[in-house]
């Protein structure tokens, strides 16, 4: 078998060394009715790496693939282009096949790239420190919660409609087992400003709020100032969490930091990680530096070696499971790494000219994709401001509309009743969203194909 | 000491003398050793690496919310990108440069077929909110590998969208809890040997219960005696890793599983080492009831410097109704999605919630089948087999000069424990790690598990060839002898590594956790 290096002569030498006759008798442990006598059954055995990839790419054409259609999908996953260095750079065996960076002197490389990843995250988020990533935006939305919990002594937890639903999922399965109190309402879609609770989520924060948590641009793709949100919050006691499923909007757009807010996570897939079906993803997760011990997560760290150069290591791991065991912040070990790695790759690619750049170029298309289905008859847009995702109303089912798309070779957008089965109040709308990688033809190609699909 | 902006030493200074007396250079460099700045630190205002196609005008909607203040973002052009990072990733050791024999954490040969299948575009660039019908391959992928794990560990059903092996302990634990408050039973308390991963007490905290210790006995096994007494009507749950982190088969697994589903209790397995029992022993015929899978240990999917990992997680049949959502599921030749919208219809209104968002690791879900595909049934039987004889082998050739505490018990695992009995006054085990860094080896995992004195745990893993193997054991021989001869120089290691030993202690006193530009206040103020 072509991964593995011993010999048949090696297996008989090495078995005398140790003293056995078979390899069985190394699994004497083994309660005798667990032991197989032969390989498990109903499986295939070994093939050829030619085998493989034919079997595995038979699987792989049987999907419809983003970039090879008109493609307008967001709604927590985003399709950017990455450029071709990205993958190349990931690649390499020293950061690819790596271990999470123990050994601080052999592991330089890793350490250096967190270093300047939680610092490009920082900043991005416009807060003080960041972590060296989760494993994606919806665990890192809870994680978020459960600290602001630590924090604040607190249970109550204010989730905004505007928030993505499969987050809401999340954080109500470990609210169930956590004891938090979490309220939270579906989205309204009204015009102008839709799944904005605003208003209704300051007159709800009291002394008995943990905190508030906003998606920005919200799940519905309105944006709108966190501003008095984050001093009402504040002044209750309470913390203010932003999300942000999209990191190129803060491009564009004021950072929840600058805004307010006092914990910002989010989902960092857009830069550097590709759709890939949902994962792997990246967790983005940053604070102010008085919770930084409340943190939870990997954190590296500037230090000097015994001759005095600088270097980096992890640090504050006190706060860790594999130190702190039952009483750590939480039980994450392995977090997203090398999802990391590509993320800070392709941020210092763009460098902020480039970023915001990028995010003007997904602005404008997203503009000019809306003004091309608000010409669609029976089709209403719903937001004011948005960056580059939006919300139509239909006059039919949207879910039924997203199918006969498809059937014409359209990606057109998420259905609100994917995202919301039980709400018939949302069927009708559907989540556009569009980018860099976004042309005119595909944008004259979804205005035809709803115009079919409404016909 | 002055230092540059580029992490060296400002002027020639005695310390920073490679360790044979050569002299100091002018860059700091040592011919292929670079230093490299932070991306901070070079000129990068302005620059960018990617073009764009042209703006088109267009009226901005973004409800006044434009930045305004700039964000401290600099950018590198594509030639300085690719030196800057493949720089720092020769600052790196990986398991494509050598043996890297970190027990419990498993670092073997990532193939690279596996990095090809999981780059094919049907996969990779396939989003998650797509319609069902344009992801059916993907769905029968996620399908494929749910069978080889469910069919190698005798199990009922499987969990696939946990993110990592910790997020997979969460979900076992769910459901186990989901369980139990069905029946109206909730109870309190989930029991863990002393010798587990960090990751099951603060998993079990993390789902609101008390944790406490099982101790083991003294041949490095679960004490069963010990745990049957404290048994009884407030305990969830036991979490038992087997084979467990000394590197031993639990051989005590069937009494254990009967005596705590007698009492009421259900019995989750921390799967980190099932590489060493793959094909050859199948969990559900432990009596296990939940069981999360390492695919990056197991599968041979990358580490990629700290994740990403994926953690599916096994159930048993009383456990299956209560696996969260959503999953694939086959309807006639059509795979469908079940989510919150039809788990009711799909017979499976239990699941306990959902993980996360999407469907888990799917990039990871394409490494693993390419790699149970190459093997099959009867390779994975071999990658175990080969796994723990390596592991054997490294332990009878290393006994007669480091303590094995549990080596009269029998075999080994996987993995070889070994602790610092025997070292010189004032050597220890960390001193060991980093001489094996200047030997040109990943040192093995130190200090875990706790139940041993300065524990040396050491997992070969089947990709090695005896070759190497020789020749890390001669080299650990080597360092293990200075260390019991108490060689000072030990105490020096490692100095051929781009750095010395590293200051934890103040990084942890003074936390520097972003970079600051010297003259600057912090970003957010």
């Amino acid at each position: 078998m072509r991964y593995l290096p011993l010999t048949e002569a090696d297996r008989g030498f090495m078995l005398a060394r140790v003293g056995a006759s078979s390899v069985d008798e190394l699994f004497t442990d083994v309660p005798e009715a667990a032991r197989l006598a032969g390989p498990v059954e109903g499986l295939p055995c070994h093939a050829s790496e030619l085998a493989v990839e034919r079997q595995l790419s038979m699987l792989a054409r049987r999907n419809t693939v983003a970039g090879e259609v008109p493609f307008f999908l967001g709604c927590g996953a985003y399709r950017h282009h990455v450029p071709a260095s990205v993958d190349h750079l990931i690649q390499r065996g020293e950061f690819l096949t790596s271990y999470t960076p123990y050994q601080p002197e052999i592991a330089q490389g890793t350490l250096q790239a967190l270093f300047e990843f939680q610092t490009q995250v920082a900043r991005l988020y416009g807060c003080e420190v960041a972590n060296a990533s989760l494993y994606d935006g919806s665990t890192a939305c809870w994680e978020a919660i459960s600290m602001a919990r630590r924090i604040t002594r607190r249970k109550k937890v204010v989730l905004s409609a505007g928030l993505h639903p499969h987050y809401v999922e999340v954080a109500r399965t470990m609210a169930r087992f956590n004891g938090e109190k979490l309220e939270t309402a579906l989205p309204e879609l009204t015009p102008g400003a839709p799944g904005d609770d605003g208003a209704a989520l300051l007159d709800v924060i009291d002394s008995e709020t943990s905190c508030v948590v906003v998606q920005y641009p919200n799940i519905l793709g309105h944006v709108f100032d966190l501003g008095e949100l984050a001093a009402r919050a504040q002044s209750k006691g309470a913390l203010l969490i932003a999300v942000v499923t999209e990191p190129v909007a803060l491009g564009a757009l004021r950072s929840p930091g600058e805004m307010g807010a006092d914990i910002v996570v989010g989902e960092g897939q857009g830069l550097g990680v590709g759709l890939q079906f949902g994962g792997p993803y990246v967790g983005l997760f940053a604070t102010r530096e008085k919770y930084v011990r409340q943190m939870p997560g990997r954190l590296a760290g500037e230090t000097v070696d015994a001759e005095g150069k600088r270097g980096f290591v992890l640090t504050l791991s006190t706060r860790e499971q594999h130190i702190r065991r039952e009483k750590a912040t939480s039980n994450i070990c392995t977090n997203s790494g090398l999802c990391a790695l590509a993320f800070t790759i392709h941020l210092s690619l763009l460098g902020e000219a480039g970023l915001r750049k990028l995010a003007a170029l997904n602005h404008a298309r997203a503009v000019q994709t809306a003004e091309r289905l608000a010409r669609v008859p029976g089709v209403k847009l719903l937001n004011g401001p948005f960056f580059n995702e939006f919300t139509v109303r239909l006059p039919k089912d949207a879910r039924l509309v997203v199918r006969a798309m498809a059937e014409r070779g359209v990606l057109g957008g998420v259905s609100l009743g994917r995202l919301y089965p039980r709400a018939d109040g949302l069927a009708r709308g559907l989540v556009v969203t569009a980018s860099e990688t976004t042309t005119p033809e595909d944008v004259e190609a979804l205005g035809t194909a709803l115009e079919e699909a409404l016909a | 000491m002055s230092m540059n902006t580029q992490g060296r030493i400002s002027r020639p200074h005695p310390d920073n003398d490679a360790p044979d007396g050569a002299p100091a250079t002018f860059t700091g460099n040592r011919a292929l050793m670079l230093e490299e700045p932070l991306i901070f630190e070079r000129d990068g205002e302005g620059v960018t690496g990617v073009d764009f196609d042209e703006l088109p005008e267009v009226t901005s909607c973004l409800g006044g919310l434009e930045r305004r203040r700039p964000i401290g973002l600099p950018g590198l052009t594509e030639p300085e990108a690719v030196r800057h990072y493949t720089r720092l990733s020769r600052q790196n050791y990986g398991i494509d440069l050598g043996l890297f024999p970190l027990g419990s954490c498993t670092m073997k040969h990532n193939p690279r077929l596996n990095e090809r299948m999981a780059r094919l575009p049907g996969f990779a660039d396939v989003h998650p909110l797509q319609p069902i019908d344009t992801v059916q391959g993907a769905l029968a992928l996620i399908d494929l590998v749910g069978h080889w794990l469910v069919t190698l560990t005798g199990m009922h059903a499987v969990a696939m969208s946990p993110k990592a092996g910790a997020h997979g302990e969460l979900c076992g634990l769910l459901a186990i809890r989901a369980a139990l408050e069905a029946r109206g039973d909730a109870r309190s308390v989930v029991l863990v040997p002393e010798s587990a991963h960090g990751t099951n007490p603060a998993t079990a905290a993390f789902c609101g219960y008390a944790v406490e210790s099982i101790p083991a006995t003294q041949g490095g096994r679960v004490d069963l005696g010990a745990l049957k007494a404290r048994l009884g009507p407030d305990v969830a749950a036991v979490m038992i890793t087997n084979p467990n982190t000394c590197g031993l088969f639990e051989p005590d697994m069937i009494a254990i599983g009967e005596a705590v589903h007698t009492a009421g209790g259900l019995v989750y397995c921390d799967g980190a080492n099932f590489n060493a029992i793959v094909g050859r022993v199948r969990p559900g015929d432990l009596g296990v009831d939940a069981m999360h899978i390492n695919l990056h240990k197991t599968f041979s999917t990358p580490h990629g410097g700290g994740g990403p990992g994926s953690g599916p997680v096994v159930f048993s049949e009383a456990l299956a109704p209560f696996a969260p959502l959503p999953f694939v599921e086959k309807q006639g030749e059509r795979f469908v999605l079940v989510e919150e919208e039809t788990a009711a219809q799909a017979g499976h209104g239990g699941a306990f919630g959902r993980m996360t968002a999407f469907h888990g690791q799917m990039g990871m879900f394409t490494r693993a089948a390419a790699y149970m595909l190459s093997h099959g049934a009867d390779g994975l039987r071999q990658v175990a087999e080969d796994a723990v004889l390596s592991a054997n082998y490294v332990l009878r050739s290393l006994e007669d000069v480091l303590e094995a505490p549990f080596a009269g018990s029998g075999p080994c695992m996987h993995e070889a424990l070994f602790s610092d009995a025997g070292f010189a006054e004032g050597f220890s085990t960390l001193d060991v790690a980093k001489g094996l860094i200047d030997e040109g080896f990943h040192p093995m995992t130190m200090y875990f598990p706790l139940v041993v004195h300065g524990a040396m745990l050491i997992e070969p893993t089947e990709t090695e060839s005896k070759a190497a193997l020789d020749q890390f054991v001669g080299a650990l021989r080597s360092v293990a002898e200075r260390a019991k001869t108490g060689d000072s120089a030990l105490k020096a290691a490692p100095v051929y590594a781009p750095r010395r030993r590293l200051d934890e202690t103040l990084a942890a006193r003074k936390p520097v956790l972003t970079y600051r530009e010297p003259s600057l206040p912090a970003a957010a103020e």
